[in-house]
């Protein structure tokens, strides 16, 4: 958003981010970059099979090897360590939780599962030791297949949990049962969102510093979550939260797998409790693709019910959500409250139901991705109704216009009980629609067509839930913890600002546009804030960076924070100037009194007086600082439309990406550089599920898929340039009117780029190829048709 | 048995290292002299976290034992001193998010030649990953710095 006054507004400025120049010059410090004196090196024994009781471990002979401090099993971690909390219950859905151990016992149940450390002077020793470890196994049958794991002949992975499911849960809507009885169309489609490993280019680390004469422990993490980590490792190790400081240092991506609670941090913890020495640990890659949770992994059964001019009636559907071997922190509510209460979009669906199956498989357990749920209940609508507009021979743009909730701007109730905040569907959708001149797009389409050329073309609007979310709710759907966010604003003597927060930004460019917001708020220089995070010792309690909620909550946080400072500002004004608190006015940094503008306090005034507190009215506390605790009323519901323009060659199967174009609504941006970062790269993690990554196992278990190598993310020869442009429609109730971007794009993507490839091939009778739409895929896709004609 | 010590330039500066032969040069970097800019993305030559400039070109530390580089010039992200064109320009396009690639991504542009055409950098930065940025503003960066080389 450019700015529309004279005087250019801080906030909505594409100012530079300040984070930048540290990590531009290396300087920037990592968890993996901490070296404290005397520091030792753990690495992880992890089972080389996915399903198999553990026979014999024998650590003898690696202990005796050079440099090796001590090795630990189950047998030493298990009177200490607590199994790890699962922390979203989810009610209503018959829960099986089972133990999971920081380090296996007994039997081990996906390949990486952790069965024993070495702790060595450094970490060249602690690996070579790892190989003095006798091990062995008997191996038990394996499954990793989610459907296939709840039929009758496969494996079950713990005694609590028959036929393997986790859990089982329903929302429903509407008479659904009806609307399929009386439906003039329906359209089903089996849909597999394949399972992803989220990448983030920092692996998992952690070094944990224990003083035995204190009782204390240091633990920097590469957490999206630091004062969830202090409360879980509290559980997990026992150690008093007051003992326990938790530091988030810089931290190189998370993408939903940093907010999970790992087996590999509490080792590493019980390991310098142990030997009262700092212990670190970092994941190698291809460890990091086996123990890091993954994400996605749904078999998708869905049916549409509509009338022939495309007027959806139902949908219903049933999903097997692989959770992997444990159900990982946020796990449960992943593919329910975040994915089930999503499912009617941005459409007036008047009946709907959906069966969830939680089911446990022996592979790496699932957490927050990107999106979490809501990209598979995204794709999953605008997967079926681009079949329905096929069935129906209308335009798939017609059938959303025919189907979009109408724009509102304060709350609309939708089938699943949710109450989104606002929105302008047709807004966004006509918008993208009139930036690629749609209509010219469809002709081209039907030119190439006759040239022997496969063009395709994806349209998909989409809502999300993000700005989690009320407390009282959280409570209510099961998540083990609050969901409000805090913030201190504290005005040093000289008018400088330090603002500690709860949430813990690693990449999404909160300590600028956080300064943004309290430059706005109160005329300060944006250089003159400082935003101090992640660190549990000096920051108040938070909640975490994940659903896109630091700065649709955070931000929330801090905006009342600021205008608590500003009350006491005029009130101080009013008692310096002597002058009624209501007859003080404020405007661009300074108060005054209403008519005389030229008579006034500048903030840093204030700050100066109340930190000196030599003449303060009656009552008023010293300092110039204000603390909020922001439990937000409703979540907030960003949107958009976007469109994705494909070339499919038949001979080989290749897709060729040309065009992206992205219209986003997350409110007003406080900068719109750094919206168009978060959705540039949000869009290209969506490309490329639509397009190369799935993590693979084999038969028995085995992740095929277990290096860079391997596992293709998106690289930049194959990207085209992503547009980004968007509308504004703000949060009512938000304070600032934000939404949050930050899994948008990936929300919208993969199905954009999927219904563009298939669009491509209707000439070729294709309906439906499996993700991701890899050349070979499409290639084989293509065969059938090809030999029939 | 003592390995013998591998003399080279890092950053400008004559440095010894005692290290075990085969030791990574990234570990040597990072443990040994403290250069904690270079970051390990996979240690397998996959992700360009680790790049620096070995002669000046770009090479993976993390697949280059310390052995091999006796009598190279090494050059860091430190080594840049925060005065490269390519660093000003990441700031003012959104270059970095995370910034775990970053120096990496950076020293395999530094070896780009001047007005590298868009395959030219498609070809350059082929081996560095980045999962946040989706490019764009990495290739933005990259193109303003080299324009004005």
């Amino acid at each position: 958003m450019t700015a529309t006054t004279k005087t250019a507004r801080v906030f909505g400025s594409g100012i530079r981010r300040r984070e930048d120049p540290r990590l531009l010059t290396g300087t920037a410090r990592y968890t993996d970059d901490v070296a404290l004196p005397g520091m030792v090196y753990a690495a992880m024994l992890r089972s080389p099979h996915a399903h198999a009781r553990i026979t014999r471990l024998d650590t003898s002979r690696a202990k005796q090897a050079p440099g090796v401090v001590a090795v630990f099993t189950a047998a030493d971690t298990e009177s200490v360590l607590k199994p790890i909390p699962c922390l979203w219950l989810v009610p209503g859905s018959d829960l099986k939780l089972s133990p999971y151990r920081p380090l296996a016992k007994d039997v081990v149940r996906y390949v990486g599962d952790a069965v024993a450390v070495v702790v060595a002077e450094t970490s060249y020793q602690a690996y070579d030791a790892l190989e003095l470890i006798e091990a062995e196994y008997d191996t038990l049958p394996a499954v990793t297949d989610p459907e296939k794991a709840t039929q009758d002949a496969a494996p079950e992975l713990h005694e609590q949990a028959p036929g393997n499911v986790a859990f089982h849960w329903v929302v429903q809507g509407g008479d659904v049962e009806a609307a399929f009885r009386s439906a003039e169309v329906v359209v089903r489609e089996r849909i597999v969102q394949q399972r992803l490993l989220p990448t983030a280019m920092e692996t998992h680390s952690a070094v944990a510093h224990y003083v035995p004469v204190t009782g204390e422990l240091t633990l920097w993490n590469s957490t999206q979550n630091p004062h969830i980590v202090r409360f879980a490792c509290s559980v997990v190790t026992g150690i008093p939260e007051d003992r326990l400081r938790v530091i988030a240092p810089e931290v190189g991506g998370g993408f939903g797998s940093k907010i999970a609670q790992y087996p590999g941090d509490f080792v590493t913890v019980f390991c310098s409790m142990k030997l009262g020495r700092p212990v670190k640990w970092t994941e190698t890659r291809s460890e990091n693709y086996q123990a890091t949770t993954h994400g996605r992994d749904h078999v998708q059964d869905v049916e549409l019910a509509a009338t022939r001019d495309g007027q959806i009636t139902g949908l219903r559907c049933t999903v097997w959500a692989g959770m992997g071997a444990y159900l990982s922190t946020a796990a449960p509510g992943i593919p329910t409250i975040l994915h089930g209460l999503m499912l009617s979009g941005p459409y007036r669906i008047p009946a709907l139901k959906e069966d969830v199956y939680g089911v446990y498989t022996n592979a790496t357990p699932v957490e927050a991705y990107r999106g979490a749920g809501r990209p598979e209940a995204t794709f999953m609508l605008e997967r079926m109704i681009n079949r329905l507009a096929a069935e129906i021979g209308i335009d798939p743009v017609d059938v959303r216009r025919k189907n979009l909730i109408p724009p509102f701007d304060d709350g609309f109730d939708v089938v699943t009980g949710l109450k989104y905040d606002s929105g302008n569907y047709v807004g966004a959708l006509d918008k993208v629609l009139a930036h690629v001149d749609y209509r010219a797009l469809r002709a081209e389409q039907a030119r190439l067509r006759q040239q022997g050329r496969y063009m395709g073309i994806g349209v998909s609007t989409y809502v999300e839930i993000c700005g989690l979310g009320p407390s009282q709710v959280a409570g209510a759907v099961g998540f083990q913890g609050g969901l409000w966010e805090s913030a201190i604003v504290r005005f040093h003597p000289t008018g400088k600002v330090n603002v500690f927060i709860g949430a813990s930004p690693h990449g999404q460019g909160e300590e600028t546009t956080f300064a943004q917001i309290v430059a706005d708020e109160l005329g300060v220089e944006v250089t003159d804030v400082k935003v101090v995070h992640g660190d549990t010792d000096n920051t108040p309690m938070g909640w975490g960076t994940y659903g896109s909620r630091t700065t649709a909550v955070g931000g929330a946080a801090l905006a009342v924070a600021t205008r608590k400072i500003k009350a006491k500002a005029m009130l101080l004004t009013g008692h310096l100037l002597e002058a009624a608190v209501e007859d003080i006015e404020y405007e661009s940094g300074r108060f005054f009194v209403k008519g005389t503008p030229d008579r006034y306090k500048t903030i840093q005034d204030i700050a100066l007086l109340a930190n000196v507190a030599w003449n303060l009215p009656e009552g008023m506390e010293a300092g110039l600082e204000a603390t909020s605790f922001y439990d937000p009323p409703n979540f907030t519901y960003p949107f958009g439309a976007h469109v994705a323009v494909v070339e499919v060659e038949p001979e080989t199967g290749r897709v060729d990406l040309k065009r992206y174009v992205a219209v986003d609504d997350c409110g007003p941006q406080i900068n719109p550089v750094i919206v168009e970062g978060q959705v540039h790269g949000g869009v290209v993690q969506g490309i490329g599920q639509a397009l190369w990554e799935e993590a693979v196992y084999d038969d028995s278990g085995q992740l095929l898929t277990g290096s860079l190598a391997d596992y293709a993310i998106p690289r930049a020869d194959q990207l085209p340039e992503i547009e980004v442009l968007s509308t504004v429609t703000p949060s009512p109730h938000h304070p600032l009117g934000v939404k949050g971007i930050g899994e948008a794009g990936t929300i919208a993507s993969t199905c954009t780029v999927y219904n563009a490839v298939i669009d491509a091939l209707a000439p070729l009778k294709v309906d439906a190829i499996r993700m991701p739409l890899t050349p070979e895929r499409v290639w084989r896709a293509l065969q059938p048709s090809r030999e029939g004609a | 048995m003592t390995p013998a010590a591998i003399r080279l330039t890092v950053n400008g500066r004559r440095v010894t290292s005692s290290a075990p032969p085969l030791t990574r040069l990234l570990d040597v970097l990072r443990g040994e002299w403290n250069l904690t800019g270079t970051k390990e993305g996979c240690g397998e030559g996959e992700c360009g976290a680790c790049t620096v400039l070995v002669d000046g070109a770009p090479v993976n530390s993390c697949l280059v034992p310390i052995a091999q580089m006796a009598g190279v010039r090494v050059t860091t992200i430190e080594g840049l001193k925060g005065k490269h064109p390519l660093q000003g320009a990441f700031v003012e396009l959104g270059g970095a998010q995370c910034g775990i690639c970053t120096p990496g991504m950076i020293m395999a542009a530094v070896a780009l030649k001047s007005r590298p055409s868009t395959a030219d950098m498609q070809a350059g930065l082929a081996g560095n990953l980045c999962r946040c940025t989706g490019y764009a503003g990495i290739y933005r960066a990259i193109r303003r710095a080299t324009r004005s080389r």
